[in-house]
């Protein structure tokens, strides 16, 4: 693996944002609307509800680290659709470049996008509705190295599937987040959900980093079992997709799709 | 040699796009690959640029079987084909520093620099390539294959969206290339006014197979044919009569 190939990847990336404002704006417009959607809707719930509880870490916090979920998913996918769109798969591929160094070139891409996006969150959550990501703490931070590895293995997954349905197929990456979301557990506890949403939900990195963030902003202190069973999950997902992935690209190159990619299928 | 092509096969189904190919290109020779639509030259070209995988057969690019050593092999080559433009949102700087960083050019910039004088860019440095005219994108294309001085050039119809006079100028371009290095290029091409000024040998592809080789200024001849155009549309329209030839 040469980085070089790989920081040509990031560069691209870049390249594309710099002076596309429509590109910089949904890096924290979208979360942005969130916050503050969000963050309302936690104040308001603070001032009816007799029972002491702050809604702002509870609700906000959630919606903060789903959102972040959903731009490092979508920092991939997104990096991937310049190339679908630019129709630069022949480009690319007749190169020396490798689909590890593609793909971490997403990846490390998607990364720095979000970081964008994350920042935007926490400057609103905290400045407008005094949300203090103190109150997590540092046992919180495993947590969300989870849901970085859950995005990643969702986007290298849905960047499969593109792949191999062909461009029309973008439409699957948007409703993604949307569905896997109440299985997640991100607002309420597992216990919430009927038994075979539950055992769907406990396959889930994400819906352990969610339950044990309720439990942290409760004053309990989370489960270390629960951290390795979403390390582990997370892990998981992230071989699975990168197996998904590669197989998707090695028939690609079988039948001969990579290089008539806009055709969508051969037949 | 830069190139070993041993029998190669790619099938579909029951069609056999490419049967039994075998051709070599040496260093600072120009080989036309020719054949009427369909014949299956891009199909070869796909396989040697390792975006398609054959059925049967082997590749080697200077040396080093492509299969076994995808990355290293083709670190020697570079391509321009006229259904490969590239990105129309980056600029023509942009996308060749892109390029040279996933070629490994050496001293990038100063390379840069080189091919945009060489194929008269400098002025559209900083145009994004997708409003450049077809002409505009072909130099652009070509300039990005000679980024990483490139042991084995495949040109798919390299000037057919260019005017006569630049068209010229970049045959000539790409003959000097071949002959000052130790590039070998294959080419493709329809226009056989072309193939016979450029080439130094040609294969006539038809049906997935080479039908004839040899040097396109005296292959019409050896056939009882006027030109090369001529003997073109023999192998396009009665590839049997001369296969028994």
């Amino acid at each position: 693996m040469r980085w070089q190939r790989t920081a040509a990847i990031l560069l691209r990336q870049f390249y594309l944002l710099r002076g596309s404002p429509a590109r910089i704006l949904p890096l924290f417009a979208w979360v942005g609307i969130d916050i503050v959607l969000w963050g309302f809707l936690s104040r308001y719930l603070n001032a009816i509800t007799a029972a002491r509880i702050n809604f702002v870490p509870a609700l906000l916090g959630a919606v903060l680290l789903w959102d972040f979920f959903i731009r490092i998913m979508q920092g991939v996918t997104t990096a991937f659709l310049e190339d679908v769109w630019s129709r630069n798969f022949l480009n690319f591929f007749a190169t020396p470049l490798t689909v590890n160094e593609y793909v971490s070139g997403l990846v490390l891409s998607s990364i720095l996008t979000s970081l964008v996006g994350l920042a935007a969150m926490l400057l609103l959550a905290t400045s407008v509705f005094g949300l203090s990501f103190f109150i997590y703490g540092a046992t919180a931070v495993p947590f969300l190295f989870v849901l970085f590895l859950s995005g990643i293995a969702l986007g290298v997954f849905a960047t499969g599937l593109v792949l191999w349905q062909g461009p029309a197929a973008e439409w699957f990456i948007w409703p993604m987040p949307a569905l896997i979301s109440p299985f997640a557990a991100v607002f309420y506890p597992r216990a919430t959900l009927p038994p075979w949403m539950q055992a769907v939900s406990s396959i889930l990195p994400q819906s352990y980093v969610f339950e044990n963030l309720r439990a942290i902003v409760a004053g309990h202190a989370p489960s270390a079992a629960a951290l390795l069973v979403a390390i582990v999950l997370a892990f998981a997902y992230i071989l699975l997709a990168a197996w998904f992935f590669t197989g998707i690209f090695r028939r690609a190159v079988r039948t001969g799709l990579i290089a008539r990619y806009s055709a969508e299928t051969l037949n | 040699m830069v190139l070993s092509v041993r029998d190669l096969r790619k099938r579909y189904r029951s069609v056999a796009a490419v049967d039994g190919v075998s051709f070599e290109v040496r260093r600072g020779e120009i080989v036309g690959l020719l054949g009427p639509n369909g014949a299956g030259k891009t199909t070869t070209i796909n396989m040697i640029l390792g975006i398609l995988e054959p059925s049967g057969g082997t590749i080697a690019i200077d040396g080093i079987d492509l299969a076994k050593y995808r990355s290293r092999a083709l670190e020697r080559t570079n391509f321009a084909a006229v259904y490969a433009q590239l990105p129309g949102n980056l600029t023509v700087e942009e996308n060749l520093r892109i390029f040279g960083l996933i070629y490994g050019a050496k001293h990038l910039s100063a390379r840069i620099q080189q091919v945009l004088t060489q194929f008269d860019l400098d002025r559209l440095r900083h145009a994004k390539c997708g409003v450049l005219s077809s002409g505009e994108q072909t130099r652009v294309s070509l300039a990005k294959a000679m980024l990483n001085d490139p042991q084995l050039l495949l040109l798919d119809e390299p000037t057919a969206s260019l005017d006569p006079a630049t068209a010229r100028d970049i045959r000539e371009q790409i003959r000097a290339f071949a002959s000052a290095g130790s590039t070998g290029i294959l080419w493709t091409s329809h226009n056989m006014y072309e193939v016979q000024e450029v080439c130094d040998r040609a294969l006539f592809l038809s049906h997935g197979k080479i039908l004839l080789e040899g040097n396109p200024k005296t292959l019409p001849a050896e056939h009882g044919l006027e030109s090369l155009e001529d003997l073109f549309i023999a192998v396009a329209r009665e590839p049997l009569a001369l296969e028994r030839s």
